[in-house]
């Protein structure tokens, strides 16, 4: 008994001594600290990219890498940003939203970063936003989701560099009903992109006197899709599917195994098929379909030079495949936001003469004065209108027909099909 | 659709999953049935083989049919080999025991996917089938005052979808006669039956474990080269996997091989059917359900033989 807590307590004593050592290592470090705060001026701005490197987002992750280091090059090689050099720090998030928030934190309070960047997936979104606002870092989303400006989140929390599902869908559905049909059968994922598609889209084709007949819910962790398209009823004339993760292929080929020759119209989003090969065995049948684009897979015709800059600096080649891996393809209709993202804070931070920290508040007042984006290299997708109270960024769309195996682009949506009233006034809240 | 081409449709799509579970969770249970160890690495191993045959199939290249059936016989052989050795390094230092051989194959789990994740990547990846034809398939209504065949929209399945039925069965079959028939099937049920007898009957329980260790991962990972032609590899694909092979075995009983198949049954075709009429939601819940109330009135499984 006496042999026990002698353990005990000898065990208690180190773990104190150990404390303590650390309580002393981390005394030191502080006048270093505010040695690096002094100089601040030459030190590096540090952007936190919260990196889907691992789990269903990963194919995203990677380009959106490639990406925003291509764009810290283009920035670092034009000066920085204020004179200053531009770090890019990366955290994988897993694609999760706990581990998102998580990610957040480690931004604000390990990495010293200005601010935080680059989350594709909504859930992750949405779940890390509240941190950040708490944290009163900026976070700037690419991520599609109708939640920035519908009011959802924050005022530290801004989409600068996409455009919404909302104003997407409601540039298509003009579109689908004229040239396509009118009985729609809508396929999405089951999660809060999935959910914004669902309420938007069904709502916009009624405006344009269509319906939805029928709305089919995927979780979005689903391996297998046959299952599901039973219930398409049979006078559907368009499809109308968006569907995300790693099973994408299998959906889009299981999709035409079921129609086999007698399939209805097909219009999707390209989510469905980012990152995979429209050559891919299977999908031979999608020939004449039609997709939505954030940004043409393939170089047009017209193609602009800024859309030549921007594939040469990121590494991507006419098809949208990698430089280096033609069976490597991008998600090049998403990932153009990463690049005008980092440009729209560089353009923030030099507006507000941001300096540290303490300029988070500038920096956001200073983007929320935003307003016309012209179609530039910095801008390759094409022009936008900034929306300072909703957060929220206005762009054009591409509908885009699958003619010999590649997205040749249909019909080009203009800014003003995609707007709508404003849900919301952030800068009403505090900074 | 129609009910009948529905419902068709719907046990079709059920019978391909209870092929590839009955294959899953076999494994599964004669690992559990002869060596008492749960196998939480089981997933794994079938992720493994869905990887190797993505790996064997784009080396080898060549026409799809015979990449395929190269990976068909590869990969089981390799993931076979790695799990005899996860055996004879891991499990057999820890002479079996029910805890810690659970703790050691949860590390196992982790190091797998986490080297998969490193090598391989987070990316998923096409394997092209051998043959994938869709064959259209007929169904009989009563028109004219007479049965007339026609062919309804929608209701078809392709045809290598067929042969992962086909497949299964096969070498179910095969696992079937080896331990009714074989003498290292005898030296299995024997060690199964009571190693430290088997052990003083002079059979080498030890080799015995490292084969039965390495053929419940070997079956699992031809399970996963059937599959990655209608799904793709992924590093995670693993999860479901074991998640699925337990409520299977647990239903079946754990050991038993013929209670595993009809638990595969079961829970394939009542996912298949239930998914396509309600939702696959509701399907995962009756699953989940149907083991919890197996766990309480059966502890032992439907086909389990109960403890002595």
């Amino acid at each position: 008994m006496s042999k026990k807590s002698e353990l005990k307590t000898s065990v208690s004593r180190r773990s104190a001594l150990k404390t303590l050592g650390l309580g002393g290592g981390a005394a030191a470090t502080l006048p270093l600290l505010t040695r690096f705060a002094s100089a601040q001026s030459s030190e590096p701005i540090r952007i936190g990219f919260q990196k889907h490197a691992t789990g269903i987002g990963a194919s995203y992750g990677r380009w959106y890498d490639r990406t925003s280091q291509a764009a810290i090059k283009m920035i670092n090689d034009g000066g920085g940003i204020n004179g200053r050099p531009v770090e890019l720090v990366t955290e994988d998030d897993g694609t999760d939203p706990k581990r998102g928030a998580e990610v957040i934190e480690k931004f604000a309070t390990q990495h010293n970063c200005d601010v935080a960047f680059g989350t594709l997936f909504s859930h992750v979104v949405i779940g890390s936003a509240p941190r950040a606002g708490e944290l009163k870092l900026p976070y700037f989303v690419c991520s599609e989701g109708h939640h920035v400006a519908s009011g959802m989140l924050n005022r530290y929390t801004m989409q600068p560099g996409i455009t919404d599902v909302k104003s997407q869908v409601q540039a298509m559905a003009p579109f689908v009903s004229d040239t396509l049909g009118k009985k729609v059968t809508m396929i999405y994922p089951d999660f809060a992109f999935g959910h914004d598609h669902r309420d938007f889209f069904s709502a916009a084709i009624a405006q344009q006197g269509g319906e939805v007949i029928e709305m089919i819910a995927v979780p979005p962790a689903e391996t297998s899709f046959t299952k599901y398209f039973p219930k398409i009823p049979r006078d559907t004339e368009v499809i109308y599917h968006v569907m995300v993760g790693p099973a994408v292929l299998t959906f889009v080929k299981e999709l035409g195994e079921f129609f086999g020759p007698s399939r209805p119209e097909i219009f999707g989003f390209i989510d469905s098929l980012e990152a995979v090969d429209l050559a891919s065995p299977g999908l031979e049948y999608l020939e004449g379909t039609y997709f939505w684009e954030g940004n043409p897979r393939y170089a047009q015709p017209n193609q602009t030079s800024f859309d030549k800059n921007f594939r040469a600096a990121v590494g991507v080649d006419e098809n949208g495949a990698s430089v280096d891996d033609p069976n490597d393809i991008s998600t090049y209709a998403h990932m153009f936001s990463c690049w005008e993202t980092l440009h729209v804070i560089k353009a923030g931070m030099e507006s507000a003469g941001y300096a540290g920290p303490k300029d988070r508040g500038n920096l956001i007042e200073a983007i929320e004065a935003m307003t016309e984006m012209p179609h530039s290299n910095e801008h390759p997708q094409g022009a936008k209108v900034f929306n300072g109270k909703t957060h929220q960024v206005f762009g054009p769309q591409y509908i885009s027909k699958v003619t010999d195996g590649k997205l040749i682009v249909a019909h080009t949506a203009s800014i003003e099909d995609t707007l709508y009233p404003d849900e919301v006034d952030y800068t009403k809240q505090s900074l | 659709m129609d009910f009948g081409p529905y419902l068709m449709l719907a046990t079709l799509e059920g019978a391909v999953l209870a092929a590839v579970l009955a294959l899953m969770a076999s494994g599964l249970s004669l690992v559990f049935g002869v060596m008492r160890v749960v196998n939480v690495a089981h997933g794994e191993f079938y992720m493994l083989g869905a990887v190797i045959a993505w790996w064997v199939t784009s080396t080898i290249g060549g026409p799809p049919a015979l990449a395929f059936f190269a990976a068909l016989i590869i990969t089981p052989l390799v993931v076979g080999v790695m799990a005899v050795a996860a055996d004879v390094l891991i499990l057999k230092r820890l002479n079996y025991d029910p805890e810690r051989t659970i703790v050691a194959t949860i590390g196992l789990l982790y190091i797998i996917q986490q080297l998969t994740l490193m090598t391989y990547g987070a990316d998923a990846r096409p394997v092209v089938p051998p043959f994938n034809t869709r064959l259209a398939l007929p169904w009989v209504e009563w028109a004219d005052g007479r049965l007339q065949m026609f062919w309804p929209w929608g209701l078809s399945i392709m045809s290598y979808k067929l042969f992962v039925i086909g497949a299964a069965v096969v070498v179910l079959l095969g696992i079937h006669l080896m331990m009714r028939y074989s003498r290292i099937g005898l030296l299995m049920r024997a060690a199964q039956l009571d190693s430290e007898t088997a052990l003083a009957f002079g059979i080498p329980v030890e080799r015995v474990y490292a084969i039965v260790f390495g053929l419940g991962a070997a079956l699992v990972a031809l399970a996963g080269v059937l599959i990655v032609p209608i799904q793709q590899a992924h590093y995670l694909m693993g999860g479901d996997a074991l998640l699925l092979s337990f409520i299977v075995v647990i239903i079946g009983g754990l050991g038993s091989l013929g209670g595993t198949v009809v638990a595969a049954l079961l829970i394939g075709l009542s996912d298949g059917i239930i998914s396509v009429f309600f939702s696959p939601t509701l399907a995962k819940i009756i699953a989940t359900l149907l083991v919890a109330l197996v766990l309480v009135f059966r502890p032992q499984g439907l086909f389990g033989a109960k403890d002595k």
